[in-house]
């Protein structure tokens, strides 16, 4: 990346305008706006949204005691309604442990293996979908807010640099499609700007509930580039950014999209 | 358990015509999908649901591989009584769920 | 929104090799390029002969309600209803949908009667290609109805890997 860039950049993240090349913050849309009207009429609708299956299967896997620990997410956390509220929203978020941001499912699964003394549930599983898709609910209509955190700064440089990297066969990257030509047409779809606001999803591609990092592969895919495995700290780095990026929009999971 | 999600007015007026809305999980395998090798999948779809109202029969459908997955069905009846309506998909390889609600006629 | 005249049939086929250029498949085959097994008119006829006999079908009463041009063809909503006054003696006994284009020619078929109040019911079905939907209603009196639409169906952007 240019050092100018880099710069602006480090700048951009300190304030709230966005840089040069990046959609202005008053233009930017989520991909719901840029979906045929049935198809938002069955996100619209929580009794015709696939997704709200996952939610309820969730619900009651919040409940459900896991692990030689015998707990429930339910034990430490209570009510998910309350104590979940907004948790999506700010996520990814550094976890000192780590020494990195992690995403929602890791989160998930260093409860599961540290709090509940159980083995952490399979990327893309039923059951980690379903959790994450649960919590993702609470914060259903709360506006996007990764927290100013001098700890994140590096990776949602690193998240940048991803973004806005050519690869692949096609030398592509997220940028020229997202950033530059959103709302024009890629083989009679729509291109949207690429906010990750409803995850995980029901892409009716999939015909099933997934996850961002599976609809990051797919672009990867799409680009002819190589996808990272999942769990991949590019992943959360890219969607350190992305969710930065996407900042006042609202949380809409479990969203529906073609 | 396939999970199911029911959306009928708990109330109704007798004689008001009700909507019912049914969702199911379920991946209504086609068998026309190849596989990794280019193998067609096995076949696995909801073949029948049935809806009862008190124990009559008031909506019937037939499904084929053309339903999308987490088939969706929409239909209406006639609030006629309080009681129960239920609900009953079977398929593939011996699938079966049922689901209940109750409404308030008055 | 009914569509019941013609319009310009674009294939799948085309969509799915514009794409598979976009996406530079070069040397690789996308498993979405082989052109699966797909209905003939003939056998969606004889599916619709199985339903009807030698009845005649009448062109009307029927109306279907689905986008004209779809998204993704996984999950197309659609809505077939009837005028009917659904009464013990004149009803709609059966709504049957039939697919001129996939691999199977049938898509639903349901029961109705005089409990039903309406003759409306609305699913998600699976499209395979821009095709010709049939809607056949089976009314009390042994007459049957019909209607049909043409759809347009798209590809998503960016697919799934092998």
């Amino acid at each position: 990346m240019r050092p100018g860039a880099a710069v602006v950049f480090a700048a951009a993240v300190l304030g709230t305008t966005a840089t040069a090349g990046e959609i202005p913050l008053a233009d930017r849309k989520s991909g719901y706006e840029f979906m045929a009207r049935e198809t938002r009429a069955m996100q619209d609708d929580d009794t015709a949204n696939p997704g709200m299956l996952w939610v309820l299967d969730g619900e009651t896997l919040w409940k459900r005691n896991e692990g030689s620990a015998a707990k429930s997410c339910a034990d430490c956390h209570g009510d998910a309604r309350a104590s979940m509220k907004g948790v999506a929203a700010r996520y990814p978020a550094f976890n000192a442990a780590r020494g990195r941001p992690v995403d929602l499912e890791e989160r998930i699964n260093i409860c599961r293996t540290e709090q509940q003394q159980s083995t952490p549930l399979p990327f893309e599983s039923k059951e980690l979908l379903a959790l994450a898709a649960y919590v993702g609910q609470q914060s259903r209509g709360m506006p996007i807010e990764i927290a100013d955190d001098e700890r994140t700064k590096p990776f949602l440089q690193a998240g940048h640099e991803l973004f806005t990297q050519r690869q692949g066969q096609l030398n592509l990257s997220c940028a020229q499609c997202h950033d530059d030509n959103w709302g024009q047409k890629l083989a009679g779809a729509a291109i949207p700007q690429g906010h990750p606001t409803g995850y995980p999803l029901y892409r009716l591609e999939w015909q099933t509930l997934g996850s961002l990092q599976r609809r990051l592969r797919n672009c990867l895919f799409g680009m002819r580039a190589i996808s990272y495995p999942f769990g991949a700290p590019e992943y959360v780095d890219l969607e350190l950014y992305l969710m930065w990026r996407a900042r006042g929009l609202p949380v809409e999971t479990p969203a529906v999209r073609p | 358990m396939a999970r199911a999600l029911i959306n009928a007015p708990a109330k109704a007026k007798r004689g008001e015509i009700i909507e019912i809305k049914t969702l199911i999980s379920h991946n209504m395998e086609t068998g026309f999908r190849p596989d990794n090798t280019g193998k067609p999948v096995p076949r696995d779809i909801i073949t029948d649901f049935i809806c009862k109202y008190n124990g009559q029969e008031i909506f019937r459908a037939e499904l084929f591989p053309a339903i999308a997955a987490n088939p969706f069905l929409t239909f209406s009846t006639i609030a006629t009584e309080s009681g129960t309506l239920s609900f009953e998909w079977t398929g593939d390889n011996g699938f079966s769920a049922t689901e209940s609600v109750n409404i308030t006629v008055e | 929104m009914t569509r019941d005249d013609d319009m310009p049939q674009a294939t799948r086929r085309r969509f799915l090799i514009e794409t598979a250029a976009l996406a530079g498949a070069v040397g690789i085959a996308l498993p979405l390029a082989v052109k699966p097994a797909s209905a003939t008119p003939a056998s969606m006829r004889a599916a619709i002969r199985k339903v009807v006999g030698e009845a005649p079908v009448n062109k009307g009463k029927v109306k279907i309600d689905v986008p004209p041009l779809i998204e993704n063809g996984n999950a197309v909503p659609l809505t077939v209803s009837c005028e009917s006054p659904m009464t013990a003696d004149d009803h709609v006994k059966a709504i049957h949908v039939f697919a001129e284009k996939n691999p199977q020619p049938n898509v639903v078929s349901v029961q109705l009667g005089p409990r039903s109040g309406r003759a409306t019911v609305s699913t998600r079905i699976r499209l395979a290609d821009s095709q010709k939907i049939i809607a056949i209603a089976q009314m009390s009196d042994g007459s049957f109805w019909s209607n049909e639409a043409e759809v347009i169906v798209t590809l998503a952007a960016c697919l799934e890997g092998v």
